[in-house]
């Protein structure tokens, strides 16, 4: 869980998991979903274990997220847009939903 | 049409090597991932300067920001390189949803550092993040974590970023340093403190600002444990309560282009790292790539600046717009510069090495490969069974095959093997990353 400090203003709107949270312009998916105290960001393909950011650098791959409706996306990589919809990625990208 | 130079990344090394083969006449374009340059140290520097938990070196970055948005270069950021052929110099590149080529005569990789992996049993757990990971947080979005952070591990960057939360009115409640008792009796002995003088009291300045915060000395045997994320931390004779767990072992090279592309690297014993072979101005055992900044052995950014205007210096002079004397007229300051910035690294490098557990988990139960979920045991029976090196692990384990092709795991697999067959490092060898470097949708390429 992460806090915002009053130094930076929260400008920009976005959808965790479909709750609205309010971060800094500047600020990636992934640091939205900490600020939004979401328990996870992942649910992994092997054994299903929760996982939230652990780099933010694009190094680690643990934050993938379902990012307007994109799979499989570095969430520490992509900044916020105003109305960004940032879902947990559950196992494995579903090539062809069915 | 053909660039002069491709640089790859735009952190110190990459904004220094733009700003100076620019002024040199050379065309210059300068991909990078993120949003805005300034790579790691600088990240997010122009919209975060003023913020008061970053004051100190943080600004010290803003004049080659500004020189690097004043020159002609051109910027591409938020712009992923996934394939790089270095005999053609040809950059595939992806951005804004479509992929690309960029076609440069020469090639500088300026693509830094990741932190060292520290394998943990309970790293994987929500609330386990690196201390780099916090440091970001708080530079791109003003964001600390909330409730009792725990710092766990060692270097200068640990100590910063404690200093920082301070400031930023969210004290760690525990500094959990992971340095071997001894070390500094040792480091004192490695060499030139008088030449590491300015950057000797910047760390004595950290440790007097972080003084307050409750310590334990040499660490060892840590782990973390929790339902669904991280509650506590424990280690050998002791254990505290934790909502966020920040670990730290120091910074390595990010080789996984530098592998990927096959270059030569050889087994840094001292930094406990791999490093691409480079010559005194970056360039590696490709004729047209060169590396620059912390991606060639950990020096920190004002190495990285010289090394950096090194590289583009030497690219002048190989495509004829430097002479002889024109290049040694500026190449030998910049040399001097960053045999002056390295002064206090070998002190550092004896007082940080990670000790072997980090390198090597000793508990069989700790996952190793966080993507596969590969633990510690597993590699160990496999290398047992006889696989020889990390890439032959793949064909037992797939650790090393997940979605972060081994940029985290790739070392401590190595380590693991090496223990258990008692052989080396350099034999085991390391896992050779494939293009896609980043993954990218088929629609990314149809749009190309």
């Amino acid at each position: 869980m992460f806090a915002p400090r009053p130094e930076r203003s929260a400008t920009v709107e976005v959808f965790v998991d479909g709750a609205a949270v309010r971060v800094p312009a500047g600020a990636s998916a992934a640091a939205a979903v900490l600020l939004a105290g979401a328990p996870l960001i992942r649910e992994t393909p092997i054994s299903g274990a929760p996982r939230l950011p652990y780099c933010m650098i694009g190094v680690c791959f643990d934050c993938l997220a379902e990012i307007d409706g994109i799979a499989n996306r570095q969430a520490c990589m992509v900044p916020v847009t105003a109305g960004m919809r940032v879902a947990p990625q559950r196992g494995a990208r579903v090539a062809f939903p069915a | 049409m053909s660039l002069d130079l491709a640089i790859i990344g735009a952190g110190p090394a990459g904004m220094a090597a733009a700003v100076e083969a620019a002024d040199l006449g050379l065309s210059v374009a300068v991909i990078d991932e993120n949003p805005a340059p300034g790579g790691q140290v600088f990240r997010n520097l122009e919209a975060a300067a003023g913020d008061p938990a970053l004051r100190g070196d943080f600004a010290a970055g803003l004049p080659l920001v500004r020189a690097f948005r004043a020159s002609r270069i051109d910027y591409r950021p938020s712009t992923t390189l996934w394939h790089l052929d270095p005999e053609a110099g040809l950059l595939s590149v992806a951005a804004g949803g479509a992929a690309t080529e960029i076609a440069a005569g020469r090639v500088l990789l300026a693509t830094g550092a990741q932190e060292r992996p520290v394998p943990i049993p309970g790293w994987t757990l929500p609330g386990v993040m690196t201390a780099g990971a916090a440091q970001t947080l708080l530079k791109t979005a003003g964001a600390v974590p909330a409730g009792r952070t725990v710092l766990a591990g060692q270097g200068p960057l640990l100590l910063l970023l404690a200093a920082q939360l301070i400031r930023a009115g969210v004290p760690p409640a525990l500094l959990l340093e992971t340095t071997p008792e001894g070390r500094l009796a040792l480091a004192w002995n490695t060499a030139s403190l008088l030449g590491g003088a300015p950057l000797l009291a910047k760390g004595l300045g950290l440790l007097a600002a972080t003084r307050r915060i409750p310590r334990i000395r040499a660490a060892a045997g840590l782990r973390a444990e929790g339902d669904g994320r991280v509650e506590r931390v424990l280690w050998d004779g002791g254990s505290a309560a934790c909502d966020t767990l920040l670990l730290h072992e120091g910074v390595v090279p990010a080789t996984h282009i530098p592998l990927a592309i096959g270059l030569a690297h050889d087994w840094d014993p001292v930094q406990r790292c791999w490093r691409p072979r480079v010559d005194d101005c970056g360039a590696t055992s490709e004729a047209r790539v060169a590396i620059a900044g912390d991606g060639a052995g950990i020096g920190g950014w004002e190495v990285a600046v010289a090394s950096g205007r090194l590289a583009a210096v030497d690219a002048a002079r190989r495509v004829g717009r430097l002479t002889a004397e024109g290049f040694a007229r500026r190449a030998d300051p910049l040399r001097a510069s960053r045999r002056a910035k390295l002064a206090l690294r070998p002190f550092l490098d004896a007082l940080y090495a990670p000790p072997d557990w980090v390198l090597a988990p000793p508990d069989d139960a700790t996952l190793v490969c966080r993507c596969e979920e590969v633990t510690a045991g597993q590699v160990r029976a496999a290398a047992r069974l006889g696989a020889t090196g990390p890439n032959q692990l793949k064909a037992y384990l797939r650790a090393g095959m997940g979605p972060c092709q081994g940029r985290l795991c790739g070392a401590t697999l190595a380590a693991l093997i090496a223990e258990t067959r008692n052989t080396s490092l350099e034999a085991v060898g390391t896992l050779r990353p494939r293009a896609p470097y980043k993954p990218l949708t088929v629609a990314e390429l149809a749009k190309g």
